[in-house]
């Protein structure tokens, strides 16, 4: 019977890290390398890379929004002068793209928590030829087409403030 | 008389050739390059690759041509295969960039005239197009892919046990099983990629196939074994084992599935069973 827990799955990965540590040499993955061409394998493989690359985004983003409002402890002059950056047009563009990301990282997570259930996908069954996979369906490829039309809109609506409303 | 008989094998290959000529126009005949990869890192050969020029029609497979390479222009390719028809899963290899099964793949299927193939990613290479799949079996074997039951005891002829299931309950598992190992999902796979210890998406199907299967009598074992961090939560569904499975057995549906289980979205009938049995119990 299964024992589980903790000990089984430890002595399982350190079965696996030996194996790996034996192929060392003639390891093939593809590592990070293997994203950077997300269109060979769908829809679903861009929306995984762009939740990816929209999540450092939003957190390179993150890390420099706390330093810029933690100049406000240095006085309201250099809170002032770090504030003109923003008012730049790259400082525009910056935020232009971080409220694309922003939009499509929620939308796109808001289908992942349902998707991440087993929710939307269908239900398995009986395959036949040409086997297309019921979990690769359009209600998925629609919810990331609409996360990718949001972000689209809201940039767009940012670039018409930022740009236009003088 | 010779002239006659010198005349006659005129027409005769007149003839001929205007068959031949005839044949080729129905079944077009044309050739491609493959351009294979050629590595044998323990003998220290640096990977590199060479093109071949192999004839090919509308029904030739990328099996069939590597087949024709290494029988009549380079013996010493390396590849792996068996049955030729997609059920053993040993032909396994990444076909202009996407993991496919060879014998599966025509080469009609395929744009331009050249096609790559290439080990597939994700496995210790061994040679030329041959790759190690012991890590993937460990991860396959991790899940202890057999049926679990305390009540059926198979060491006593008499207390063997009939198992009914109804068409419904075989639809929830039947397609998990139809899984060949040949890992086409493992390969495409974008946490596999960077993640060794991650079980991939054949080992987690198979927890799921299992799981589901109501002859089975340890969920809980089952979901033990994919609930830490490189298990099931590393799965981000990409879809790719999905989109590349050469069977349909749609392993990413599988892992969401059961993640299900796990998060509480779905109920497990399981679980719903032993509960009742308890209350009628008490």
């Amino acid at each position: 019977m299964v024992s589980g827990g903790l000990y089984t799955i430890c002595a399982c990965g350190e079965k696996i890290l030996e194996m790996e540590k034996e192929v060392a040499d003639r390891n093939n993955r593809e590592g990070m390398m293997g994203w950077l061409n997300p269109r060979r394998y769908g829809w679903e493989r861009v929306s995984y890379w762009l939740q990816r690359l929209t999540g450092v985004g939003l957190l390179a983003y993150f890390i420099a929004h706390i330093y810029e409002t933690s100049q406000i402890a240095g006085g309201p002059a250099l809170w002032e002068a770090f504030l003109e950056l923003t008012q730049t047009t790259l400082g525009h563009i910056i935020l232009i793209v971080v409220i694309g990301m922003c939009v499509y990282h929620s939308a796109n997570g808001i289908r992942l928590i349902f998707v991440h259930g087993g929710k939307g996908l269908g239900k398995p069954g009986r395959p036949d030829y040409p086997y297309d996979a019921v979990s690769l369906n359009y209600r998925q490829k629609s919810g990331i087409w609409i996360a990718l039309i949001l972000a689209l809109v809201a940039m767009l609506y940012g670039a018409s403030v930022l740009f236009g409303g003088e | 008389m010779t002239e006659q008989l010198i005349e006659k094998i005129e027409t005769m290959e007149k003839k001929h050739e205007k068959e031949k000529h005839q044949r080729e126009k129905e079944y077009p005949k044309s050739s491609l390059t493959l351009k294979i990869y050629r590595a044998n890192r323990r003998a220290g050969e640096s990977p590199h690759y060479d093109r071949i020029e192999v004839p090919v029609q509308r029904w030739t497979t990328v099996l069939d041509a590597l087949l024709y390479a290494k029988a009549y222009k380079d013996q010493s390719i390396g590849i792996r295969y068996s049955c030729r028809m997609a059920s053993c899963g040993s032909c396994g290899m990444k076909i202009n960039g996407i993991p496919r099964l060879a014998c599966y793949t025509k080469v009609s299927e395929l744009q331009g005239r050249e096609i790559t193939v290439e080990p597939l990613s994700n496995f210790p290479h061994i040679r030329d197009l041959v790759t190690d799949f012991s890590q993937f079996f460990a991860h396959h074997h991790n899940v202890e892919p057999y049926i679990q039951n305390d009540i059926a005891d198979m060491q006593e002829k008499n207390k063997l046990t009939e198992f009914i299931q109804t068409p419904e309950d075989v639809d929830k598992y039947l397609q998990f099983s139809y899984c060949i190992k040949c890992g086409l999902c493992y390969s495409a796979c974008p946490t596999v990629a960077t993640d060794t210890q991650f079980a991939g998406p054949q080992a987690l199907s198979q927890a799921y196939r299992y799981f589901i299967d109501n002859r089975d009598t340890a969920p809980k074992e089952r979901l033990n074994l994919v609930d830490n961090r490189h298990g099931i939560w590393r799965c981000h569904f990409a879809g790719s084992c999905s989109a590349v499975c050469p069977k349909g057995v749609d392993p990413a549906l599988g892992i969401q599935l059961l993640r299900g289980h796990l998060l509480g979205y779905s109920k497990n009938e399981k679980k719903v069973a032993e509960l009742e049995e308890r209350q009628k119990r008490d």
